[in-house]
């Protein structure tokens, strides 16, 4: 069967890959483009450790089939750094040792950046809800959480500053 | 496996009736995770996401209507669908994590027809109706009659569910959904109780609809427990007798996430919690 030609846009930039119809989104994500950033965990749709963005909302991409990405906008982990200078929330996991074998590391960044994107200011507790799709079997999520509030807190001392400037 | 993604109803019948051997899905949250357990890939998948009106949300002339491949997310946090049936944006709430929500669907919930679908007892209580395309035209029928036990429906070869139809409330009734699981979240019911509660001005109920799920091969109704509540104040008398008739109308499992037993003796104090839920709603 002839392989499928997909064009969407991902991390801002346009793209095109082949794809076979039954292929996950993760699978060609990873072997296609090399955005190996996202992690098969699961396979299943319980880890999130393969969360990318696609049209604007949080989604497990091994639960979406690659055609589903023509004409979409997709956001990775890859796309979360402005160049080399790191987004708030990779700078307050790396200050806070949110990780530490870094396999649900990205997918984790992604679903805390979907929060904070909509919830600048999350208590604890919502944290903890927005990250229950996002297992990690190291750090027992207190260094996570709090890497989160943290960043949630500096993103906001950075916007009252841009404020006084 | 091929995949297709229909922009109409009629475009998707051509393709169910081209392939016997499709599957429509919206979100492919339970699908996926089956085929990779074993279930056989068909030779055909259909997305439904991308037809007008399956992704539509709107309410005109007093009824509803949900596109059945609207993500949960939505229906969760439609401010004015929630103020008609907070019931049913719990329950859509309540199906995974945001990565889920953002992908699980009505249509999927209802026709993946795991006995412990959480919207499935709000949609029955709420009497919704699914409207279903076939190349012999549209059809309702009532949530209540589409899972005919696990994994399998009512609905025909060539037929699937375009949106699901509820009727605006009517004064002073409300509905309500309650989910136990052994966790916080991120977990399937092991006793699952929707409520819809009619009150008159008295404070006596006028009107109930009660369904369990997770305690039967498919959701159930409740009906001793309706008609212990109608023409009748809730109190503690009425409340002893729902627990009882919800009792009664288990036929649980026994599994990891609760004896048959225990289910049971769960089922009671959630039912009677829901109905006190919606009532004080309905109060309101």
């Amino acid at each position: 069967m002839n392989r499928r030609h997909i064009t969407c846009t991902i991390n801002g930039d346009k793209a095109e890959f082949l794809c076979d119809d039954d292929e996950s989104l993760l699978n060609t994500l990873r072997d296609e483009l090399g955005l190996t950033g996202a992690k098969e965990g699961c396979g299943t749709g319980d880890c999130g450790a393969c969360s990318v963005m696609l049209n604007g909302r949080l989604v497990c991409s091994c639960l979406v089939f690659a055609p589903e990405a023509e004409g979409a906008t997709i956001e990775t982990i890859e796309g979360m750094a402005d160049g080399e200078h790191l987004h708030p929330l990779q700078t307050a996991f790396l200050e806070g040792a949110a990780l530490q074998c870094g396999i649900c590391t990205p997918g984790v960044l992604i679903a805390a950046k979907a929060l904070l994107d909509r919830n600048p200011e999350p208590t604890e507790s919502e944290v903890r809800y927005a990250l229950a799709g996002n297992l990690c079997r190291c750090t027992g999520y207190d260094k996570i959480v709090r890497s989160v509030l943290d960043a949630a807190a500096q993103m906001k001392n950075n916007l009252q500053e841009g404020d006084r400037l | 496996m091929k995949y297709e993604a229909p922009k109409s109803i009629d475009e998707a019948l051509e393709l169910l009736e081209s392939e016997p051997d499709s599957c429509v899905f919206a979100g492919a949250t339970d699908i996926i995770p089956q085929m990779r357990s074993g279930r056989p890939e068909p030779k055909l998948m259909i997305d439904l996401k991308c037809i007008p009106e399956m992704v539509q949300i709107a309410c005109e002339n007093k009824v509803w209507t949900i596109g059945a491949a609207v993500p949960a997310v939505l229906i969760a946090g439609d401010s004015a669908l929630k103020s008609d049936f907070p019931g049913l944006a719990e329950s859509a709430g309540l199906i995974g994590s945001d990565q889920i929500q953002n992908r699980a669907s009505l249509g999927g919930n209802v026709c993946n027809a795991s006995p412990a679908a959480d919207t499935v007892p709000a949609l029955i209580v709420n009497n919704a109706h699914a409207v279903i395309a076939s190349k012999g035209g549209m059809r309702t029928l009532p949530v209540a009659l589409i899972a005919t036990g696990p994994g399998s429906t009512s609905l025909n070869a060539g037929e699937f569910i375009v949106a699901f139809r509820i009727e605006q409330p009517l004064p002073h009734s409300a509905d309500a959904y309650l989910r136990f699981i052994p966790r916080t979240e991120m977990d399937i019911a092991v006793v699952g109780a929707a409520a819809r509660i009619t009150m008159d001005k008295a404070g006596n109920c006028t009107d109930a609809v009660i369904a369990l799920g997770a305690v039967a091969p498919t959701a159930v109704r409740v009906t001793a427990a309706e008609d212990a509540l109608r023409g009748n104040p809730i109190d503690e008398d009425t409340l002893t007798k729902i627990m009882a008739a919800a009792r009664a109308a288990c036929n649980p499992i026994d599994d990891k996430r609760g004896s048959k037993e225990y289910r049971t003796q769960v089922a009671g104090v959630l039912a009677k919690r829901v109905v006190i839920e919606a009532a004080d709603r309905a109060r309101k």
